[in-house]
């Protein structure tokens, strides 16, 4: 086997790309800014540095790996050459960590005090510019941005938008939008997958706590939370719980002693959406109208469709996402109780979403002419919450959701990862109910990290094409696909976010390799724990059809497109 | 929304280069030849139609200082203010001209659209310093007063 010798260790090349992995196996944590696995390579923030034998120094992220190299992550040359990076960028940098809402999770603050920054030699002589306040998912401050490309590229590479770019040159770059627009003029989709990778505050989710705080203060609200799957499986990060681990009870816990009213899970609202869009799905391979059937679930996804392919705009499914059928049954349920009390039920939604801040404004959200959710807050922002009450989270007790809505299948709780869509909907068309079938559909190929999978499945006499696809890129590669007649699906599952909303633009960050993994077990082990597998065996469903849904189906749980 | 006439010149001009990401800069580069500068509208418009987003073709349109999105005059004035140019004194080349046209450095044309003055670097003519060129002609050895006779020139043909 080869070898290379990093900071005198032996490291075996196995099929690393470049350097810095094999840096990074060898136990060292090199520090980048611009480096992310699942993006090209581009060499700008020049942090990975390392010196070779004669003392020629390369950056490691640009560099394949030699057998017989050896290298030094961290001689006195680097490091003084690291620390000068990080003092020349912070000299036309915004310094008021205290106020900014990245304090504690910044990159560049974190690398300013590993390298030892103690005081900056530059005056910052930039003029300030304006913020972009244009989005209703996230935040651009370009006085706080380093120009190390990681948005533009996540923004054009995974997500096939390109919103942004870098403008201008040397020391008028930034990064914006063409012609200096605003976000919101822009195709940008809310995905805040530019947050997820922006190292500093440059790019940030907005954010709605002042909102959730207000409503949980006035005695006129209900204020009633609904969960997503996938928060449950990242929330922990913060609190030191290990990664991927479920902390649903810990978060209904917390939430209570927060003030918050009632506590639900929207893997609830995920069992609606299973029925409903199983039944849609069976009424258009019956009448083979729109078909491919496109899920709706993602936000990202149906405003990507929207803008870039308006042509399947069709195809998309006409129900609305599970936080999207959630609410207005939850505020159906409390209207009688809301009249009699004098009260106004405010519904909170915590999501692993930005997008989906903007998909409670849209017009098909609304019932009777009401938003449906009144908020939305994420992952990082209910941390924040938490983190301001001073609630122990890691030594929380766990506490069980309120009923009529707390159960749910283990099919539900999948729709935080690609495939969990497809997959529950299998379930729940399948005709035999056993465990056979769970592992039949488990191993059918629509699991899995690949950005594009393919799988049939047969369903009674029927063979159906399935396509399940994470990051828009792939959603437009398939698409182009589909318009050019080389591929024919019946089902074609869409999340904007690659691998599903476990790694959504609201979940707290940095999601590495590890992270990832664990948050992928955490939301299959939901499931493979829960003793309901399939939708049509959750017992709650029947009541609340009775009672609240049966007759409203249209109104309550579907986009009222016309 | 621009006149019909600018997009058909502009499929005129994809057509000769091609519908390649790599046609960008020689499309932006005809289209200023055609029009003095890129109408913002046909830059957007050639970016969708060659499959590169809009920001990244801004990102490109702005990384050269030659490409412009504002209209520029009939006649474009370059001055050099080079090193050669500079200590021969190209700057009371550039004064003369911004008293001459009324001009400033916050503001690079004529209101009636004749004259736009902009300074470049070096025009490689640093034989014949001070020199400017006018609509790529070239001016060697330029004074201020020889400055205020190529105006007064320029103006009587337009007159």
């Amino acid at each position: 086997m080869d070898y290379m010798t990093i900071d005198g260790i032996k490291v075996p090349i196995e099929d690393e790309k470049n350097i810095l992995q094999l840096i990074r196996k060898a136990g060292i944590d090199i520090p980048t800014f611009c480096y992310h696995s699942d993006l090209s390579i581009y060499g700008a923030c020049r942090m990975c540095m390392v010196e070779d034998e004669r003392g020629r120094m390369f950056a490691s992220c640009s560099e394949q790996p030699r057998a017989g190299l050896t290298i030094h992550t961290n001689t006195k040359k680097l490091q003084q050459y690291r620390k000068l990076i990080i003092e020349l960028l912070l000299s036309t940098h915004c310094r008021d960590c205290t106020t900014c809402t990245k304090n504690g999770m910044c990159e560049l603050q974190s690398l300013a005090y590993r390298v030892g920054v103690h005081s900056v030699r530059f005056e910052n002589k930039k003029e300030p510019l304006p913020l972009d306040l244009s989005s209703k998912c996230i935040v651009r401050d370009p006085n706080k941005c380093i120009l190390c490309g990681d948005c533009v590229r996540t923004c054009a590479e995974n997500q096939g938008i390109g919103a942004i770019d870098f403008a201008h040159r040397g020391s008028k770059m930034q990064i914006t939008p063409a012609f200096g627009r605003t976000l919101s003029e822009t195709d940008c989709v809310g995905c805040g997958q530019c947050a997820v990778v922006c190292p500093t505050a440059a790019i940030s989710i907005r954010t709605n706590v002042t909102e959730v705080w207000d409503a949980i203060e006035d005695p006129k609200k209900r204020v009633v939370a609904q969960i997503a799957p996938a928060v449950r499986v990242a929330i922990g990060d913060k609190f030191g719980l290990p990664r991927g681990e479920n902390a649903m009870g810990k978060l209904v816990k917390a939430l209570r002693i927060m003030g918050f009213d009632e506590v639900y899970d929207t893997n609830f609202g995920a069992d609606l959406t299973v029925i409903e869009e199983s039944r849609e799905f069976a009424e258009r391979l019956k009448s083979g109208e729109k078909l491919p059937l496109f899920t709706s679930c993602c936000p990202g996804w149906v405003k990507f469709c929207e803008n870039k392919y308006p042509e399947f705009a069709g195809n998309l499914s006409t129900c609305r996402s599970p936080m999207g059928m959630f609410s207005p049954v939850i505020r159906e349920y409390f209207k009688k109780l809301d009249e009699e009390e004098g009260k106004e039920t405010y519904i909170v939604a915590i999501m692993p979403c930005t997008a989906k801040k903007a998909e409670i404004l849209r017009p098909d959200n609304h019932t009777g002419g009401r938003q449906d959710t009144d908020i939305v807050i994420t992952t990082q922002e209910i941390i924040r919450m938490i983190k301001q009450v001073g609630i122990n989270f890691g030594e929380l007790g766990s506490e069980a959701c309120d009923m009529p809505f707390s159960m749910a299948s283990g099919g539900a709780s999948i729709f935080g990862i690609t495939g969990g869509v497809t997959e529950a909907v299998l379930r729940y068309m399948s005709v035999d109910k056993d465990h056979a079938t769970l592992e039949d559909i488990k191993y059918s190929g629509i699991r899995g990290k690949e950005g594009f999978k393919r799988a049939t499945v047969t369903l009674g006499d029927r063979q159906l094409n399935i396509a399940v696809v994470h990051g828009l890129k792939n959603a437009s590669d398939l698409l182009e696909a589909i318009k050019a007649k080389e591929a024919d699906y019946d089902f074609v599952e869409v999340m904007a976010c690659r691998r599903g909303c476990i790694l959504g633009g609201g979940q707290p960050v940095p999601m590495g390799p590890h992270t990832r993994k664990a948050r992928m077990d955490g939301i299959y082990q939901v499931d493979q724990l829960s003793s309901i597998r399939y939708t049509d065996e959750n017992p709650l469903i029947d009541r609340i059809w009775e009672d609240i849904i049966k007759g409203h189906e249209h109104e309550l749980l579907h986009r009222n497109m016309h | 929304m621009l006149d019909q006439s600018f997009y058909d010149k502009a499929d005129e001009i994809i057509s000769v280069h091609g519908k390649g990401k790599e046609s960008l800069i020689p499309i932006m580069q005809d289209i200023q030849a055609e029009y003095r500068y890129i109408p913002p509208e046909l830059l957007s418009y050639v970016a969708k139609k060659i499959g590169v987003t809009e920001a990244k073709a801004y990102s490109v349109a702005t990384f050269y200082e030659n490409f412009s999105f504002d209209k520029k005059g009939k006649y474009v004035i370059k001055v050099c203010d080079g090193t050669a140019c500079h200590v021969r004194k190209g700057t009371l080349i550039l004064e003369r001209l911004n008293k001459e046209l009324g001009l400033s450095a916050g503001k690079h044309t004529t209101d009636d659209m004749l004259f736009t003055v902009e300074t470049v670097s070096c025009l490689g003519a640093c034989g014949l310093a001070p020199v400017m060129t006018v609509n790529d002609e070239v001016y060697p050895a330029m004074t201020p007063d020889k400055v205020s006779e190529t105006i007064q020139k320029i103006r009587e043909v337009e007159a």
